[in-house]
Parts: structure tokens; sequence; C-alpha cells
């Protein structure tokens, strides 16, 4: 059987990787993909501890973050079009006006 | 090395691999696929955990809705690539610091949490079986009802925001 130990370190090295994309990359979208690995991450992380406790607990948060990040990427997906009709562009650097 | 050892380390390298390709890939039509290829192997994994009720939401909600969702939004915008702006030269080099410091943090502290627990995970017979999806239900309406009542308000107001987000004023001078 895999140790959880495994588990927690994969989960903590794909939230790096999505802290990375965050502070690296210049289009929105990627950037949201980034922060959409970073839940996924922590919902590994979650997984891993509650199937070591053997409780359905996390499982049941897990399903819930599932769907609070559905909610988030609609929402923010909603902004980044509206932000590309106002200013024909969805690079962050030009995003830099309060009033479109 | 048992087979689940294997199986895990062959995926963890896949999973780290298309994380890396999302992050590094110019185009972000394969960022999007990469992405969808680290879900279903997060979804692998939580199958080898033991948790084939969210495995199944994983690929549905995050490979399925969310990330159709993200394709038809990049390909609707017609930017897959964008023209190449001027980077801030300190940029890079700071993040990666940043991104070193919280990795090495964020390993310590689980851990250290983890040993605390020094145990295995051993999805047993019981966990496996229709059992535990029927426990789960019964759990989420019964201990976890207001959460799941509120969750749904959650996505109905994402609905109606993001239909007021993206609707024409009417009269509106485009």
């Amino acid at each position: 059987m895999v140790p959880v130990n495994y588990y927690i370190v994969l989960s903590a090295i794909l939230f790096t990787i999505g802290a990375m994309g965050v502070l690296v990359r210049r289009n929105p979208l990627v950037i949201f993909m980034s922060v959409e690995l970073m839940l996924n991450a922590a919902n590994l992380a979650i997984v891993a501890f509650s199937s070591v406790y053997k409780s359905f607990s996390g499982q049941i948060f897990v399903f819930f973050v599932i769907a609070v990040a559905a909610a988030e990427v609609a929402v923010g997906l909603a902004l980044i079009v509206e932000i590309f009709r106002t200013k024909h562009s969805i690079n962050v650097d030009e995003m830099n006006s309060l009033k479109g | 090395m048992t087979i689940d050892l294997i199986l895990f380390l062959i995926l963890a390298l896949i999973s780290v691999a298309a994380a890396l390709g999302m992050l590094l890939s110019r185009n972000t039509v394969y960022s999007a696929l990469f992405l969808v290829l680290n879900f279903v192997t997060v979804a692998v994994f939580y199958l080898l955990l033991g948790a084939p009720f969210i495995a199944m939401a994983q690929i549905t909600v995050y490979a399925g809705a969310i990330m159709v969702l993200f394709l038809f939004v990049i390909m609707l915008l017609g930017t897959e690539v964008l023209p190449p702006g001027k980077a801030l030269p300190w940029q890079k080099p700071v993040a990666g610091v940043l991104a070193a410091v919280l990795a090495i943090e964020s390993i310590y502290l689980l851990l250290v949490r983890a040993r605390s627990v020094a145990e295995v995970t051993t999805p047993d017979a019981a966990i496996n079986s229709m059992d535990s999806l029927r426990e789960m239900g019964m759990m989420l309406f019964n201990r976890y009802l207001l959460p799941f009542e509120v969750t749904s308000i959650l996505l109905l107001v994402a609905m109606v925001g993001a239909i007021v987000l993206t609707k024409k004023e009417k009269g509106a001078q485009k």
C-alpha cells in the first residue's frame, strides 16, 4: 500500500506548480486554471487524510469544494468575457484602471 | 514494490508532468488539455484512496463541465496566444524563489502532520463497496444537510451572476 506521505508530497508539489502559474503567467485564463490546480491539490490532501482516518467527512468536504470551484469558474469566466468586451484584450498587465 | 506503489509513481509522474505542461505551454488550448489530463490522473488517485464517488464527481464536474467552459471561453475570445508584452525582468526569479519556499514549507508542515497520523492508507473492503456510498449519502443528507442547501443557493447565485455579467444592457450604446 502507498504511504500517505507520498500523496501529501505530491499534493504539495501540485499546489506549488499552481502558485507558480499564478505568479508568472499573464493570461488570466491560465491563472484561473492554476487556481483550479491548487484547489485540486488541496482536495487530494483532504481525501488522503480522510482515507487514513476512515472517515467520510473529508470526502463530503471535497464534494463541497468541487461545487464551489464550479461556481467560481462560472463567475470568473463571465468577468473575463466582460473585460474582453470593454478592453479588447485580456492581458492582466493592461488591467490597471478601475473604470473601463 | 507492490502494484499500488508502481501505479502511484507512474500516475504521479504523469500528473506533475501535465501540471508543468499546463504552466509552460504558450497556447492556452494546450494548457487546458494538459489540465484535463492532470484532473483525470487525480481522479485515479481518488479511486486508489477508496473514494469512488469523488473520483466520478471529479471527472464529470472538473474534467467535464469546468474544462469545457474554459475551452469554450478560450475559443470564444480567440486569445489562444497572447501577443508578447514586456515582461518584468525580476518576475520569474522572484516567483521561482517564492514557489520553492512555499513547496518546502508546505511539504514540511504536512509531513509533520502526517507523521502524527503514522498510518498507511489501506482502503479495506468496506470502504470500497456500495456501503460506503450509502454511508456517504446518509451523512450528506443528515449531518451536512445545511451546507448542502447553502451550496445549492451558492450555485444559484453564481448562475444569476454569470447571466447578469454577460448580458447586454437594454438600449446600451455599443
